[in-house]
């Protein structure tokens, strides 16, 4: 578990301070993904970077299992934290097996247990040991320099992964596909996940936790269905609805994708008309706000209940949905590094 | 090619002299200079004195040096080296430099997120990637001392030039020639050669191509 106390985090800028990170608190459980999503600027990436010290707050503590990040040796922390950024930050000169293969390598493990290791991981995000492991980064493409750099941060079985908008570089066609991967690997590794982005689409499929963050402070923290349906604020509705992919949404209806009624324990929860698209449907439950059950009824034009829709399986849609936007796509994120 | 076919020995015994002279300054241009640039890489406020203490250097005039040199180091090869070294200094340092500012922030920032100490990033990540830049300030600074090692044969360090200030002094052109071609054929191997290897080190498209 990650948990941030009043953290703050201020610099100085040709003169005047700059508020990076303002008075944030937040808990990350265990096991959890966890997005911090945002516009440029917003301080989602400079929240991240606090956990493994790549940045120092200025205020407010952070503490891992329990533990005052700053109180513990800086290297020994990194080499317990995963870390994954934009295009893989692979290191050219050194093969496939050996990028994935570096932590490892700096823990003092053998050789033969490295090698065995890197070739487990490359199969686990889908590239056949036997094909890439002797490659070098520049001959794979963008999106597989990007399983590699996941491969890697998972090398030494950390409990913790920081990824900082990891996708961000690739082409919405191979962003999805790696986003659909990373919830498999998730599923198979189930680690604590640190996840920077600003494509909402990304955020609603991949988070079982969402933070929305805007200049430097966090406007909303809760799960995919509570942004849908409790905005904190209408900041939150215009993000969250703010992608032009939605209008996807608009034709695809509730009887269409709610699993069968006879395959899910009745529970209590609202009850929506079939036909509504899954975008009305969002409104709707915006509007009746929250009913505590883990996600609603599809009824047929007669009223008969006859699906049942999670908010996790809906959230997950939206995001499937949403894809990456495209104004927002692979824009070059403004708070990386304070410079 | 007359005075070559009379006297090879003359000509090799200069040749052996010139590589000589020439390896014994660059291997002592890269044990002072690599490190020097990766000083100054770290130790951020000496890097404008002491590019700038190179440059200036440089830009005496080789002659001038040597003579500046001799009531110090006195007469022979020592001399020679001494001011050799020296001018291969600006290169190897800059490209040093280079070679290390070029790597990408983004496989720096991975580094240091995997937990790597600032040893094992320069070992692991900064030199390598830093090497065929570095290697390209080395070939720059072997061809140029091949040619500058000629007129140390003026203050009496031996090699090639010995063989060109006799034809000199003679007006004999094809003695003139005897050591000029060979000079000349060893600068073209060297950065023929130092050319490759450089290639072999190269991992594409990562760090700056500065110093070229």
């Amino acid at each position: 578990m990650i948990t941030l106390d009043h953290v703050s985090k201020t610099f100085e800028s040709k003169g005047r301070t700059v508020r990076a990170v303002d008075d944030v608190s937040l808990t990350i459980g265990a096991g959890q993904l966890h997005v911090l999503i945002g516009p440029s600027g917003s301080g989602k990436t400079t929240t991240m970077r606090m956990i493994n010290r790549l940045e120092t707050p200025t205020a407010g503590r952070i503490t891992v299992d329990g533990r005052d990040v700053l109180a513990m040796d800086v290297v020994e922390l990194r080499r317990s934290i995963g870390y994954v950024i934009q295009q893989g930050g692979l290191l050219p000169h050194l093969t496939v097996a050996e990028n994935v293969a570096m932590v490892p390598r700096l823990l003092g493990w053998q050789r033969h247990r490295r090698r065995e290791r890197a070739e487990e991981l490359l199969g686990l995000v889908g590239l056949p040991a036997g094909q890439f492991a002797d490659r070098y980064p520049r001959e794979l493409s963008g999106g597989q320099q990007q399983r590699v750099g996941v491969a890697r941060a998972l090398a030494a079985d950390p409990p913790i992964v920081l990824m900082d908008e990891p996708f961000g570089a690739v082409d919405p066609i191979t962003r999805k596909q790696l986003q659909r991967e990373l919830r498999r690997v998730q599923a198979a590794v189930n680690k604590t996940i640190v996840f920077v982005t600003h494509d909402i689409g990304e955020a609603f499929l991949l988070g079982d936790q969402i933070a929305l963050m805007a200049d430097g402070r966090l406007v909303q923290n809760g799960t995919p269905a509570d942004l849908l349906r409790r905005p904190a604020t209408p900041f939150v509705t215009a993000f969250t609805g703010e992608d032009r992919g939605l209008r996807a949404l608009e034709y695809t209806t509730l009887a269409e994708v709610a699993d069968a009624a006879g395959s899910v324990p009745a529970t209590d929860g609202d009850t929506l008309p079939g036909e509504l698209s899954i975008l009305e449907a969002g409104r709707e439950l915006a509007r009746r706000g929250e009913t505590g059950v883990d996600g609603f009824w599809v009824s047929d034009r007669g009223g008969r209940k006859t699906g049942y829709l999670s908010y996790r399986r809906f959230a997950a849609m939206l995001g499937e949905a949403l894809g990456p936007a495209g104004a927002t796509a692979g824009e070059a994120d403004g708070d990386a590094l304070p410079a | 090619m007359r005075f070559l076919r009379e006297n090879p020995d003359e000509v090799l015994l200069r040749f052996g002299e010139h590589v000589q002279l020439v390896a014994v300054t660059v291997a002592l241009g890269i044990l002072i200079g690599v490190p020097l640039g990766i000083l100054v890489t770290k130790v951020r406020w000496l890097q404008r004195p002491v590019l700038l203490a190179t440059g200036v250097l440089y830009t005496v005039p080789s002659l001038a040096l040597f003579a500046v040199l001799i009531p110090y180091t006195g007469i022979g090869r020592g001399t020679a080296v001494v001011a050799l070294v020296v001018y291969s200094l600006l290169v190897i340092v800059r490209n040093t430099v280079a070679g290390i500012e070029g790597v990408a922030p983004l496989t720096l920032d991975a580094a240091r997120g995997m937990g790597m100490t600032g040893g094992q990033r320069l070992r692991l990540v900064e030199l390598p990637l830093a090497l065929p830049v570095i290697l390209a300030g080395v070939r720059l600074a072997t061809v140029a001392t091949i040619g500058t090692a000629t007129i140390a044969a003026a203050i009496g360090a031996g090699g090639l030039g010995r063989i060109i200030f006799d034809g000199m002094d003679r007006l004999d052109s094809d003695r003139i020639a005897a050591g000029a071609v060979p000079a000349a054929a060893l600068a073209l191997l060297a950065d023929w050669s130092l050319g490759r290897l450089g290639r072999a080190f190269w991992h594409g498209g990562e760090s700056a191509s500065g110093g070229e």
